[in-house]
């Protein structure tokens, strides 16, 4: 590999990686995504391609961009320059990062649901119960756990049967047990529903196994590709310490017993797959 | 047997009918967290008042065009990032407070009595206000129904809202020209400082005492009209000004309201929030 070149933006500037081949299957691909607003560059020049049963991670430090890109993808910022392409009849499942109620509005979680989404009390029940979130169904929105709200949004995405699931730091607000059965429902909703899913993570300390592409950005992209290919490359080292290559882990904690959403123990131990170790930890050398 | 004066039935009659259209958007206006933008309309609709007097032309026309005018006045300067919206607001609503008394005062001809503008004239109120108010209103709830929907998962989260394709530009424009309409259509009963208060007190009032965001317009609606019936009771008993009798029947509910909300032992009979 060349020595990277020295630029001032804690990045090599350089993609090693060429931009993911076209998928003709694509559900969004962005090419040259470009936003400045008030004369600051938010993101500059950035390729990426989501494709059904697939989990792309974005990370990047405080600032990066990663929500504005986010956000841009969702149709909801203006880009400068670049093109989104999106797959005809695409429908998204958004489940924003920040989700305060205000308390001034009483809604229920069921009438949430059903907002603008002519969906039968079936229905309902069933994206409550695969978000593992039935408990809570006549609960008032206001009055959720961190956690809770996240399922409840969660199963207002699944509600429009999407083909891409968006979620903006899932795990903030939400409890270290609570994050890594987060990530496993994700994991499982890829599968069952061959759901592609735009994952963004400020957090590097847990990630999940289950991800299946990272793209590392810095206002640009700075690194991508699969987990392992990430986590040793030196750029990443660089952006996020030599210690982040460590951290870039997954959680393996073998539980004898899991924990319902309001945290209290259940007998039942956690299914083996909740918990997967990624490859060798050797290959983290910083 | 008395026969009811008919200044007070007229009276009755647009005060609920304004109590029935105001309660549901003061709720939006309470969850949208736009007490204050409403209050700078209202508030500059002096103005209007000044030029209507000064072209001789029909006031609430000019009311509702100064309010329309005003409102969309405040969304574009909203755009700019320099100063926040609420130090704006603060800018505009005295600036055009104070503007509107000097315009008033400025007027050739017999001096403008200010007060019935700033606190309403319920006296004056005529048959041709009340078809104002009826068929304003009954534009304003019509558009409501079909705006309900939107303007509610706007105020949940924006963000999600815009990204599952609700038009949010076009119903944010849209709710404020009903805001401009009702502002101006509750001038008359209340006066241009109580304008807002007409709409969000009934609305705070009916919030601890609502689970739903259908019950709690219906709630306020209930609490406002009550609060019309009885404040020009008391009003027209007493001899007090009624449009700052009816907004103080309302502060009163609320205000017991929330306090009963507060209070363990009544929290058992209340349903929940």
């Amino acid at each position: 590999m060349d020595a990277p070149q020295t630029h001032d933006h804690g990045c090599c500037g350089h993609d090693h990686n060429p931009p993911p081949e076209l998928n003709p299957n694509a559900l969004m691909s962005g090419r040259g995504l470009t936003v400045t607003k008030s004369g600051r560059t938010l993101i500059s020049n950035i390729d990426i391609t989501l494709n059904p049963s697939e989990i792309v991670t974005v990370i990047g430090p405080n600032g990066a961009g990663k929500t504005t890109l986010v956000r841009t993808l969702l149709g909801l910022e203006t880009l400068s320059q670049g093109k989104i392409t999106r797959k005809p009849g695409l429908v998204i499942g958004y489940v924003p990062q920040r989700f305060e109620i205000d308390r001034a509005i009483p809604l229920t979680v069921a009438r949430f649901l059903n907002l603008g989404l002519k969906k039968s009390p079936a229905q309902i029940a069933a994206a409550l119960d695969e978000t593992g979130a039935s408990r809570v169904s006549n609960a008032q929105v206001a009055e959720l756990s961190g956690g809770e709200l996240q399922r409840v949004v969660l199963a207002r995405a699944l509600l429009r049967d999407p083909q891409l699931l968006v979620l903006d730091e899932p795990a903030s607000g939400v409890d270290h047990m609570g994050e890594a059965s987060l990530y496993a429902l994700i994991a499982n909703l890829r599968d069952t529903r061959k759901l592609g899913v735009l994952l963004v993570s400020h957090d590097l300390h847990i990630v999940m196994a289950n991800t299946d592409r990272i793209v590392c950005i810095n206002q640009h992209v700075c690194c991508s590709g699969h987990p392992q290919a990430v986590a040793n490359h030196p750029e990443y080292a660089r952006l996020f310490g030599p210690d982040a290559a460590r951290a870039f882990a997954v959680y393996t904690h073998h539980h004898d017993h899991t924990h319902d959403l309001a945290g209290a123990p259940l007998t039942k131990p956690a299914t083996p797959s909740l918990y997967k170790r990624s490859s060798s930890p050797t290959a983290i050398d910083p | 047997m008395p026969t009811i004066d008919p200044f007070l039935l007229r009276a009755l009659a647009a005060g609920i009918g304004l109590a029935v259209v105001a309660a549901p958007l003061g709720c939006i206006v309470v969850w949208r967290r736009m007490a204050y933008f409403g209050e700078t309309i209202a508030q500059a609709s002096l103005i209007g008042i000044a030029l209507g007097l000064a072209l001789q032309a029909n006031l609430t026309v000019a009311v509702l065009l100064t309010a329309v005018a005003v409102a969309l006045l405040l969304i574009s300067l909203g755009r700019q990032t320099l100063i926040p919206m609420d130090s704006l607001l603060g800018l505009l609503h005295h600036a055009a407070l104070a503007a509107g008394i000097v315009a008033t005062a400025s007027l050739k001809g017999p001096a403008v009595d200010l007060v019935g503008y700033l606190f309403g004239d319920v006296l004056s109120v005529t048959t041709a206000d009340l078809y104002w108010v009826y068929g304003g209103g009954a534009v304003v709830l019509a558009a409501l129904a079909v705006l309900w929907q939107p303007l509610l998962r706007m105020s949940i989260h924006a963000d999600l809202a815009a990204a599952e394709g609700v038009p949010t530009e076009a119903v944010r424009m849209a709710f404020t020209l009903l805001l401009a309409l009702t502002i101006a259509l509750a001038m008359k009963i209340v006066g241009a400082m109580l304008a807002i208060a007409f709409l969000i007190i009934p609305a705070i009032a009916a919030r601890p005492l609502a689970t739903t965001a259908e019950r709690m317009a219906l709630i306020a609606a209930s609490i406002a009209a009550s609060s019309v019936v009885a404040g020009l009771a008391l009003s027209f008993t007493y001899d007090i000004p009624s449009g700052p009798s009816i907004v103080l029947l309302m502060a009163t509910c609320a205000i017991a309201s929330l306090a009963l909300s507060q209070s363990h032992a009544l929290r058992a009979l209340m349903p929940s929030k």
